[in-house]
């Protein structure tokens, strides 16, 4: 995983609610058995036309949107299916970073776990970000991760609250199981008194 | 303290608390399929590490497989490379793995319990959201993304916040055709598909206590639905006749340990739970979907909303957009709403239980013209119950197409799809745009309703037949 470092980026709208990850990744592209490559179709289904063609009309066409690497989404951004590929999707289309006012459980915890800070902002913050979009399309955003801030050309400017661990994380490029390992002796232990106290479960 | 029943299991399988990361919790079992698995094995093996406890492990075929003409070589090439992998990746690392000719294939969901592999007080996690299904166990049991499988598979733990606990109450008695599934969906449609967030829901109520262990699957199924992290239902005398016996259930003196400790989960009296949400099971008519998210949902005896009669500007917006896609108009009723195709299967409502409810409804009965009807095991245990009970007749004689176990057109990975402007009746957990077939129309229902809409070729209160 890269490090997060602090970014400046145009800032692509999507003023949907519930956007759902049959939406982000289609299932007709999860048959793969790599990783990579599912940038490709993200929002496959509103991004193309049945022809294949682009869809002048979906959002993130617009030319003015094209580099972004920040999204700034609808409530409840990601519900749907567990898929960790619309976050490997998002990450390898280019966007490290999404700003809602919510997100689905399972969706939050895979975009950390892929590099992606998801930044949570109250509604009144996102009306005005989504104002200053609309307003200026192109408009590019300062992302600060180490010192929780972002900052925008027309000054709506805001702090957010992120966990430690994951903010951590991010910072370091530092891989979950390899951080889960150092406790390594704490599992065998743990282990070791329950097959003593659920025997059956290991019969 | 008095603790809850999610308190008591995950206490007891903290292995870790860190300063300022979140805890690492052990995880019991660990079920796998074909689609979330892959890039976890590809992990490992990148990194050089080992599956840390191969028992754990439960894996099947169930998303990308065919529910027709098995013995051929599946067409699709990058679904057949998929199930190849996983045959690779599980011979490799020793795990038990139900591949798609074994007698106990089956979705994930439905082979799981049946053979006793999930008991109560258990963490259970699989690359897939609807493992919530065992929570009807009083396991706590949820869906992880694929990192998170290879992270288990390393360490046989996960990082994980602690969630908020909700208990959703149905109290008094379900009408003779009210299931578990018009439950599920009217939870669902009172509290949102975020209602759920950051929580643990534990179902209880006489209601609930009620249901037999195939109704609680299918409640705890769609706890995700209601955007809850995990459903739990408290373990009682049916889960115990349930489980004993099966293959991996405790024996002997094991048995006796595993009793007592299964009977120290229900949570306390007094226990106190973050939200609590009631319901009276009086009311549940039939429920049926209307729009694109399964929040959006209705009894039987209603008709299309019209935008206008939400106050909220986002529930307002998706409804239009909503019955947009559906090609609907307001104020329709709901039996007036045609059906094309009917499915009845899935990890929701693919048991036993469920196609007998359907049966009884289908029997003697024709597919409406023009309407086609699937009915899709859970598993080849399922088929060959229904099979021995004579079902399968009832709904071949009925013009249903009886078919070999998947996840078929729950998410029509597999080839069984909705075409464009297709309406269907299923019996799935999922109407999202797109789900069942780009462009295709999905009405989520019981399998009752379901069997009585193929027959009539629009959905029927079933209440009144
Ligand atoms: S039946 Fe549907 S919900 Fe269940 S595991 Fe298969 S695809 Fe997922």
């Amino acid at each position: 995983m890269d490090p997060y470092k602090k970014h400046d980026s145009i800032a692509a709208l999507m003023n949907r609610n519930n956007v759902d990850t049959d939406q982000i990744i289609p299932k007709q592209f999860l048959k793969k058995v790599e990783r990579s490559g599912f940038g490709a179709h993200l929002f496959h289904d509103w991004r193309f036309n049945d022809d294949g063609s682009d869809n002048a009309e979906f959002e993130l066409n617009k030319p003015a949107f094209k580099g972004a690497h920040i999204l700034v989404a609808g409530d409840n951004f990601g519900c749907g299916s567990s898929r960790e590929h619309a976050p490997w999707a998002i990450a390898d289309y280019g966007f490290n970073t999404i700003i809602s006012t919510s997100y689905a459980d399972i969706f939050y915890n895979n975009c950390f776990k892929n590099g992606i800070l998801a930044i949570i902002v109250d509604s009144s913050q996102l009306d005005t970000l989504m104002a200053e979009i609309n307003a200026n399309e192109g408009v590019r955003f300062t992302v600060d991760l180490e010192n929780q801030q972002v900052t925008t050309p027309a000054g709506n400017d805001f702090t957010f609250e992120i966990d430690p661990f994951r903010k951590g994380n991010l910072l370091s490029g530092l891989d979950d199981i390899g951080l889960t390992l150092k406790h390594v002796d704490k599992i065998t232990a743990y282990e070791a008194q329950h097959k003593q106290t659920y025997p059956w479960l290991w019969a | 303290m008095k603790k809850t029943m999610y308190e008591k299991i995950w206490d007891s399988h903290r292995v870790v608390d860190v300063e300022g990361q979140a805890p690492l919790i052990y995880v019991d079992r660990h079920l796998m399929h074909e689609v979330t698995s892959p890039q976890a094995f590809e992990g490992l093996r990148l990194s050089n590490r080992k599956v840390r406890n191969p028992h754990s492990i439960l894996a099947t075929m169930d998303h990308c497989v065919p529910t027709k003409n098995r013995e051929l070589p599946i067409a699709d090439p990058i679904a057949r490379k998929q199930i190849e992998v996983m045959a690779e990746n599980c011979l490799e690392n020793g795990l038990n793995l139900y591949d798609m000719k074994s007698p106990n294939n089956g979705v994930i969901h439905v082979v799981v319990p049946e053979h006793g592999f999930v008991h109560p007080g258990m963490v259970v996690v699989c690359g897939d959201s609807h493992t919530a299904t065992h929570g009807a166990f009083g396991a706590l049991a949820f869906g992880i993304g694929t990192s998170e499988v290879e992270h288990v598979m390393a360490t046989q733990t996960l990082p994980q916040q602690k969630s908020k606990t909700m208990l959703i109450q149905v109290n008094g008695k379900l009408s003779k055709y009210a299931s578990a599934k018009d439950v599920a969906l009217a939870i669902v449609g009172k509290i949102g598909t975020a209602g759920g967030n950051g929580h643990v829901i534990e179902y209880a109520g006489d209601a609930i206590k009620e249901l037999s262990m195939e109704g609680r699957m299918t409640l705890c199924n769609m706890a995700i639905e209601a955007g809850a992290r995990a459903g739990l239902v408290a373990p009682d005398e049916k889960t115990y006749s349930y489980l004993k016996g099966r293959e991996f259930a405790p024996k002997g003196e094991n048995w006796d340990l595993a009793m007592a400790y299964w009977q120290s989960l229900p949570s306390d009296a007094d226990a106190v739970f973050d939200t609590i949400i009631i319901l009276d099971a009086a009311d549940i008519a039939p429920q049926v979907s209307w729009g694109t998210s399964p929040e959006q949902v209705i009894g039987v005896d209603g008709c299309v909303p019209a935008p206008e009669s939400f106050e909220n500007e986002g529930k307002r917006k998706a409804c239009e957009s909503a019955l947009a896609y559906m090609g609907l108009t307001p104020n329709t009723k709901i039996t007036d709403i045609p059906v094309d195709l009917v499915f009845i299967g899935s990890c929701t409502n693919g048991r036993i239980e469920d196609f007998r409810i359907a049966a009884e409804v289908a029997k003697g009965t024709t597919v409406a013209k023009g309407v086609t009807a699937i009915a899709v095991p859970g598993s080849y245990h399922v088929k060959k119950q229904a099979e021995d009970e004579g079902l399968d007749k009832i709904f071949i004689d009925a013009g249903w197409e009886w078919r070999d176990p998947g996840c078929s057109m729950c998410l029509a990975m597999n080839g069984d799809e909705l075409t464009k402007g297709q309406r269907s009746a299923s019996t799935s957990n999922r109407n999202f745009e797109g789900r069942q077939g780009k462009g295709g129309r999905t009405h989520l229902v019981s399998p009752a309703m379901a069997a009585a809409a193929a027959a009539a070729g629009h959905f029927v209160d079933i209440r009144n037949l």
